[in-house]
């Protein structure tokens, strides 16, 4: 039971964008089509659930005083990893991605759950913790993509149905705002129901 | 059992050894995967050089300085021949540094005459949904089959007759700006093919 707790938590109750508000730099600016945002978030657990194995591993073996800039020196090493493997075998996805694979590096959720989590719990906990809160993460940025993929540009997973004029501004920065925003209050409204 | 003490030589040697292993996990995963990165790179370029031009036998790569005045840069070009040695054309790999975001390089395919064959986008980091566009056939096809000497390789706003993409016109004249460098210096050298 508290593992379903723990591997549930991600999606809704403790979910990393839309309720913890954590990680919104990368969120806002790769979810520009629902393909974009699935990618950014798979990409995104691969290295919270290696980081948290390996800061779980390794919670006792580092001092205080050091240990953010361990978590970063480890959390940073698998992002390169991921970067290279993206780069050989998934080009086209590297390329769309681009600059915002390395910015997972400063993602806060990343850091975030090896501070708050990782450091304290057994290991197999914290990489359950990892899968529940990189797909909670890869699911809002899949629904914030393809909302403004519907809106800005006509169509979902790259498959266009409307042709013509869309609402161009949901493709842009202000969009992206305008549309988390109400997945945020959406979000509210349905947690405040279910207590 | 609780974190270690926070002794300099326990800092000293949890910092030592995460770094040291850290950094031979990358060496090990970046030897293993140059070659696979290498290899997509190429198969991109060549896949990008074989639909811009028409059929071709052989193929030839020289450097070709940049005929834009005041520019110190070099255009890849990939020379086509048939059969018979006879110059087809050549696939240019030129770039423009005026997009709306970053460098944009497009493969641009002239044939023997300077007509433009086909162009085909390598790398650009436009808006997505507006200058992402310029990728698409509904404005890189509008230069197909193209010759200078008819066509002004210039967005209609400057005096040209390409159309620009909608709420994109500096990602569509970056364009024009990089399929004009590579038209001029293909001008400037054919002479040599």
């Amino acid at each position: 039971m508290a593992n379903w707790n723990n591997l549930t938590k991600g999606f809704f109750r403790e979910n990393p964008i839309l309720v913890l508000l954590l990680g919104c730099c990368p969120t806002l600016a790769t979810t520009t089509s629902a393909i974009n945002g699935l990618s950014m978030g798979l990409a995104t657990t691969f290295v919270l659930v290696l980081s948290n194995i390996s800061i779980s591993l390794l919670k006792n073996f580092i001092p205080n005083k050091v240990h953010i800039p361990c978590y970063i020196v480890v959390i940073a090493s698998f992002v390169t990893v991921l970067q290279l493997l993206m780069q050989a075998y998934v080009p086209s996805i590297y390329e769309t991605l681009g600059l915002f694979i390395p910015l997972i590096v400063v993602n806060c959720i990343v850091l975030g759950r090896a501070e708050a989590y990782a450091c304290k719990n057994s290991i197999g906990a914290s990489a359950v913790d990892g899968i529940s809160m990189g797909l909670g993460y890869a699911m809002a940025l899949t629904i914030l993509g393809s909302i403004r993929e519907i809106l800005g540009s006509g169509s979902i997973f790259g498959w266009k149905f409307i042709e013509g004029d869309t609402i161009l501004v949901f493709v842009l920065a202000p969009g992206a705002f305008i549309a988390l925003g109400f997945l945020i209050s959406i979000m509210n409204k349905i947690l405040k129901k279910s207590n | 059992m609780a974190a270690k003490k926070d002794t300099l030589l326990n800092m000293f040697i949890a910092m030592f050894v995460i770094s040291v292993v850290s950094g031979g996990v990358l060496g090990v995963v970046y030897n293993a995967t140059k070659e696979p990165i290498a290899a997509a790179e190429t198969a991109k370029k060549t896949e990008a050089i074989k639909n811009v031009l028409p059929e071709f036998e052989t193929l030839n790569n020289i450097n070709v300085k940049s005929a834009v005045e005041n520019e110190d840069a070099d255009l890849p070009f990939y020379l086509a021949y048939d059969a018979n040695n006879n110059f087809i054309g050549a696939a240019i790999e030129t770039f423009t540094n005026k997009g709306f975001s970053g460098n944009i390089s497009l493969m641009v395919g002239i044939l023997a005459d300077g007509t433009v064959k086909n162009i085909s986008v390598l790398q650009h980091a436009e808006t997505p949904g507006l200058g992402s566009k310029m990728s698409e056939p509904s404005f890189k096809d509008q230069f197909n089959d193209k010759n200078a000497k008819s066509f002004n390789f210039n967005v209609k706003k400057d005096g040209g007759d390409v159309d620009a993409i909608t709420a994109a016109t500096i990602s569509s004249r970056a364009f024009c700006d990089a399929v004009n460098r590579a038209l001029l210096t293909f001008e400037n050298n054919k002479g040599g093919f």
